[in-house]
């Protein structure tokens, strides 16, 4: 079964570029979206998703909150979170969850450390 | 309305508001030493008075603004804006716990525009990289007065684009907006822009 990446954001055009960037590294893998947290929350639920990439600054939960609530339901899955707020603490909260930290705006180069990793772990996950 | 945004421009517009205010506070956070929150940013197109009295409603008491006009291929004003009292409290979070009251007080309008052009160029200077535009930024100035006074300054009518965003440092009484002004003269130059912009970035699926 193809990996399966849920791309939450509430601004469709970073959803758009992140799929883009996404598709150019791994063009097997399927793309998912979601708007805000509660539609990302359902979807992860519903089962089927591998990894997901998540925008920090969002209208409700933020990014960090909802890499906390998925971490705790899914310890292994690979978790990004996207942001141009590089402040010490926003990335700190993100290492401590376990979630990888990727800048805005984001780029293919960004978004390769994250993509290779979660393909490593995905597969020895022996998914 | 004669310059109506469509819902892709301003979702591209507001990400690249939220992107370049994210960089800002990550600037803020460096001069204050704690963490800088924001809140989402609001983009809208709205009469000028109406832009006036939205930040003039929420804030009752007097507020500090630092202030710049930027021009290039878009022009307007960019503000830092914050109650009167958080003003010394940034200051002191600037320049340290360690200065004497007297100082801070001497200090407070100099550390402001400081504080004021360093936030505000990062938040701008993003925007125009990635519009690939450059924009010239005029000195700041310090202005103190009510909000409707401080966003009416310049007594335009019509309608505007009217940006701004909430900000906060974590343990500390600090709290304004970042907010950026502009005519529908600037809007339409920049609605070029951010198509140009969501062309680059989308390629064929913006088509």
């Amino acid at each position: 079964m193809p990996v399966k990446v849920l791309i939450v954001d509430d601004s469709k055009l970073a959803r758009i570029v992140a799929g883009r960037a996404l598709a150019a590294l791994k063009p097997d893998w399927e793309r998912v979206e979601a708007a805000e947290a509660g539609e990302a929350l359902a979807l992860v639920e519903a089962g089927g998703i591998d990894a997901v990439l998540l925008d920090y600054n969002m209208p409700g939960k933020d990014g960090l909150a909802l890499a906390e609530e998925l971490r705790a339901a899914h310890r292994a899955m690979p978790i990004a979170v996207i942001t141009a707020n590089v402040q010490d603490e926003v990335i700190a909260r993100a290492r401590a969850i376990g979630a990888s930290f990727i800048a805005k705006p984001l780029t293919e180069e960004g978004l390769r450390g994250f993509v290779s990793g979660a393909a490593l772990r995905l597969r020895s996950g022996g998914a | 309305m004669s310059a109506p945004l469509t819902a892709l421009e301003r979702d591209a517009l507001t990400e690249l508001v939220n992107i370049g205010v994210s960089r800002a506070a990550a600037s803020l956070r460096k001069m204050v030493g704690a963490e800088v929150l924001l809140s989402v940013p609001s983009v809208e197109v709205i009469g000028h008075r109406r832009a006036a009295a939205l930040i003039g409603e929420r804030e009752a008491g007097e507020l500090v603004a630092v202030m710049q006009e930027f021009s290039g291929a878009f022009h307007g004003r960019a503000m830092l804006l914050f109650p009167q009292a958080n003003g010394l409290e940034l200051v002191r979070a600037v320049l340290g716990e360690s200065m004497a009251e007297a100082d801070a007080v001497g200090m407070e309008t100099e550390a402001l525009a400081e504080t004021g052009n360093v936030i505000l160029n990062s938040c701008l200077a993003t925007m125009a990289n990635m519009l690939k535009r450059s924009l010239t930024m005029s000195l700041p100035r310090v202005v103190r007065g009510e909000g409707t006074f401080l966003l009416a300054a310049e007594g335009e009518e019509g309608l505007v684009l009217f940006l701004y965003i909430n900000f906060s440092v974590r343990d500390r009484s600090i709290r304004g907006y970042i907010a950026m002004v502009m005519d529908l003269t600037s809007l339409e130059a920049l609605k070029e822009l951010v198509r140009d912009f969501i062309e680059r970035v989308m390629g064929d699926e913006g088509a």
